[in-house]
């Protein structure tokens, strides 16, 4: 092993000392290892599409460039571009004014506002048709005639605006705690304003952050089926659901996949250009002064007013819509309480199994596009994303198809779902992990090196534990999304497992949407401690 | 690091025993038998087929494994798993996704016994499945609606009476079903003709069948295309003040019956005992079970419908041709599309 290492550490060693610092290492081959068996893994629903479209390419290029894929493609490209402007521009101000400023209940209110991440789209959705309907409570309450219309675009751009824009919020709140303070200091003493100072010295050291979490939230978007259908937007998995319906025709369907993929592609080069043109280096790694908080004075009666908006109608609004249902479903006695506790059991176990590894797997990643950068790390980086980017329905069927081809005992076990959700997920964990190591100079790396340690023993004992928050931000955010996931868990689950969402697919799929409303709030309750977590340590300075 | 993932494996280790000691079942029926029965796919919910198969299990003593699931997610998956399926028996909403599954050869001849205990209109010709109960297509509305004021037939919605006020689904496999019988009985340029109309009237787009129905309660619009039991189910529900009524249109298809059919999968090792499950769904007992639950029609002859179905099922139209055909399901996507329904 450590020859083996060492041997490819020379051969690199010329050719590495002309581009950059960081490229002069080879990975270990362990960890190398590790990223390629990952990124075996994660491709797996790409390769599917593949296949599948290899073995039949006249009606599968027929689909994918079909003048109605031009449309749906204009339309979910417009959907998460809006997404993700709003996002950013919700995302922004309040990571400023809960990291930044003296906000009354500053920590409070940046836990609030990143809670709308537990509410799963699906359930976000029919609960905006409920409120702000056409007939929803809204209209009773202002007891007006007509509201405009929430279907189509704009509804579909509301909701996933509500529910994705934590996304954004998580690393733009950690990016700002980690902004040397000395620097805006410069800028105010040598005469500029508070909004020039965020404007020049500020804002381009949010840039990385912004892309990262942009992304997902626009990749999120573009694979997302319980909003678009709920609110009647055509987007692109809403016409891979009607061209599974109307054919089983896998072909055609994986057409539309490929098409997706590469738009996936699209996106992850946009974010990479604007990441790697607005880089800024690194600050010197000593304990930053923690930063002076602005004064808001009178400005902080406008900012809580727009916290309290927002926490509003993204978090109080659906909430106690869930509780008004979970109400009148126990007095009409539809709802079992023990069956509830077997089903977060089942929940919280997927949750956390999905945790644990997409968190691991999204540290191996992190590790080698931070420390080793080179075209084979960002490949494996960029195709771990495809698994994000596809609706949660054709990773699944992906995975069908091989599990029962090559491990037909792992098929439909709880170890497979596990998999598909950490496969699903991965990118939400490498994100935070890849902030984290940032921030960790490859010196001290480098010193222990230098005291004798090899390769693979300092990233076990130096590397991994330096990044113990970024890990535990990650996997937070993976298994928030695990416990919502629907399709794919539906599919690979263990015959007769059900959890939390799937009770909750049970229920609303047939309108019996008082007796969904426990298990909803259930999974809720569960998904926030993490969430809190996260939000604390954007708050905190470790 | 260590610490965290020590509490991740102690949570998930307290996870595992409070889940073995109170994992759900598959509806909260009787005890389960010990012997493992027959894998079942159901694109039914539990609380629509729980009965009848707590009934089988307690008839056969075996202990039926069930995977839940979308109707069309189920049959796709079927066919990613073709000869690897661990399903004896798949339980379909909608006739095109048995269709498909069909189409492929996947599934066993049922023996004649089994077939015989519908009608022949609402079996495969070609005997790879049986229909277990059908719904009803009709027209919902609401109390703004007098009766009087309703067509004999959906195809009359196109007027002026109806602009804006009619809610369909056309994403939904009910309606494109229907539209497929139109095709059928008269013809590509009527079924075109009728869906640019509703277009041109501004019926209003629901994702299924349940949200037309809550969009009518809540006077969003006032007549929509739906079948027939949820709107019995919700009347079982709420009460006889529920604001949704039933309509069953003599003309133009607008009862068409829709059936919920059941397969055995070639691929399965359990034939005989999955014949016997499909022997059991269309057993009287179980049949009557359909129809007092969730108010469709049971197929087995001889048995009664449940006395809220006020038109019995000879007054119901039958598809005529073969609705499970996925080639004509695949046309009238196509027709949809152009008329700009879809």
């Amino acid at each position: 092993m450590e020859a083996g290492a060492g041997a490819f550490g020379d051969a690199a060693a010329p050719r590495g000392r002309r581009s950059s610092l960081l490229s002069r290492r080879r990975p270990p081959l362990v960890i190398l290892l590790a990223g390629v068996a990952i990124g075996a893994c994660v491709i797996l629903p790409a390769a599917y599409l593949v296949i599948v479209v290899a073995g039949d390419l006249g009606p599968a290029l027929d689909t994918a460039l079909d003048s109605r894929t031009a449309g749906v493609v204009g339309r979910t490209l417009g959907l998460a571009a809006a997404v993700t402007a709003t996002s950013i521009a919700i995302a922004l101000p309040i990571a400023w004014l809960t990291v930044r400023t003296d906000l009354p209940g500053r920590r409070l209110w940046a836990t609030l506002c990143t809670l709308p991440l537990v509410i799963p789209t699906y359930v976000g959705a029919y609960l905006f048709v409920a409120a702000l309907g056409p007939n929803g409570l809204l209209r009773d309450a202002l007891g007006v005639e007509r509201l405009p219309s929430i279907y189509g675009f704009s509804g579909a751009w509301i909701v996933l605006t509500l529910f994705t824009y934590p996304l954004v919020l998580l690393p733009l709140r950690s990016a700002l705690r980690r902004i040397d303070p000395q620097l805006e200091d410069a800028a105010r003493a040598m005469g500029r304003g508070p909004f020039q100072t965020f404007r020049s010295v500020v804002m381009p050291q949010l840039w990385p952050a912004l892309a990262a979490g942009g992304l997902l939230v626009a990749l999120f978007v573009m694979s997302d089926f319980g909003a678009v259908s709920i609110l009647r937007f055509d987007s692109f998995t809403q016409e891979i659901y009607i061209s599974y319906k109307s054919s089983f025709d896998r072909t055609a369907t994986a057409g539309l996949g490929i098409v997706l993929v590469v738009l996936m592609l699209a996106l992850l080069w946009i974010g990479s250009r604007i990441r790697s043109a607005r880089a800024t280096h690194r600050l010197g790694p000593g304990p930053a002064r923690p930063p002076r908080p602005y004064a808001l004075g009178a400005w902080r009666w406008p900012a809580l007013a727009s916290c309290s908006a927002l926490v509003l109608i993204a978090l109080v609004l659906p909430v106690g819509v869930l509780v008004y249902w979970a109400s009148q479903g126990i007095s009409a006695g539809s709802t079992s309480l023990s069956l509830a506790a077997g089903l977060a059991a089942n929940s919280l176990m997927t949750g956390i199994g999905a945790a644990i590894a997409g968190g691991l797997a999204a540290l191996v990643i992190a590790v080698l596009v931070g420390r080793y950068p080179g075209p084979l790390t960002r490949t494996i980086e960029r195709a771990g994303h495809a698994g994000y980017a596809l609706p949660g329905i054709v990773v699944a069927l992906a995975l069908v198809f091989f599990a029962t081809r090559a491990v037909p005992i792992l098929y439909q076990t709880l170890a497979m779902l596990i998999f598909a959700l950490s496969v699903h997920y991965l990118p939400l964990a490498i994100g935070p992990i890849g902030a984290a190591l940032a921030q960790v100079s490859p010196r001290v790396e480098e010193a222990a090196r230098g005291l004798g340690r090899g390769p693979t023993e300092v990233f076990r004992t130096v590397t991994a534990p330096l990044l113990r928050g970024g890990i535990l931000a990650g996997a937070a955010l993976v298994f928030v999304h695990a416990i919502k996931e629907l399709p794919a868990t539906l599919i690979l689950a263990p015959i007769g497992f059900r959890t939390l969402a799937t009770e909750i697919w049970n229920q609303t799929s047939y309108g019996f949407y008082e007796a969904s409303a426990i298990p909803a709030l259930i999974l809720l309750l569960i998904a926030a401690p993490p969430l809190y977590l996260l939000s604390e340590r954007g708050t905190v300075a470790s | 690091m260590r610490v965290a993932l020590s509490v991740a494996l102690a949570a998930t280790a307290t996870a595992l025993g409070a889940c073995s000691a109170t994992s759900p079942d598959s509806g909260g029926g009787p005890p389960e038998p010990s012997e493992q029965g027959i894998t079942l796919y159901s694109g039914r919910i539990p609380s629509a087929i729980g009965g009848a198969i707590d009934m089988y299990e307690a008839k056969a003593d075996r202990d039926v494994q069930v995977r839940f699931g979308d109707t069309g997610d189920l049959a796709a998956t079927l066919v990613e798993e073709g000869d690897n399926s661990p399903a004896d028996v798949f339980f379909a909403q909608e006739p095109g996704a048995i269709g498909a599954v069909a189409a492929r050869g996947l599934l066993a001849k049922l023996p004649r016994d089994v077939l015989d205990r519908v009608p022949p209109q609402y079996r495969d010709p070609e005997g790879g499945w049986v229909g277990i109960t059908g719904r009803a297509r009709c027209i919902a509305y609401g109390p703004d609606v007098s009766r009087s004021e309703l067509p004999p037939s959906p195809l009359d919605l196109t007027g002026a009476r109806w602009k804006g006020r009619v809610g369909w689904s056309p994403a939904s496999d009910s309606l494109q079903q229907y539209v497929t019988a139109l095709r059928l009985r008269y013809g590509d340029d009527v079924a075109s003709d009728w869906l640019e109309g509703m277009v041109a009237n501004d019926a209003v787009d629901y994702p299924d069948n349940v949200a037309i129905r809550d969009a009518i309660a809540n006077g969003e619009i006032e007549v929509g295309l739906i079948n027939h039991y949820y709107v019995a189910q919700a009347i079982a529900a709420e009460g006889p003040d529920y604001p949704v009524s039933v309509y069953f249109p003599p003309a133009g298809l607008g009862s068409l019956l829709l059936l919920a059919s059941a397969g055995v999968l070639q691929s399965s090792d359990r034939k005989e005992e999955a014949f016997d499950f499909l022997r059991s769904l269309l057993s009287p007992e179980s049949q009557r079970y359909f129809t007092s639950s969730s108010k469709e029609y049971p197929l087995a002859e001889g048995v009664k419908p449940d006395p809220t179905l006020t038109v019995p099922l000879s007054g119901i139209p039958a598809p005529r041709g073969n609705l499970n055909d996925i080639t004509q399901i695949q046309a009238t996507i196509e027709l949809m599309q152009d008329a700009g329904a879809l």
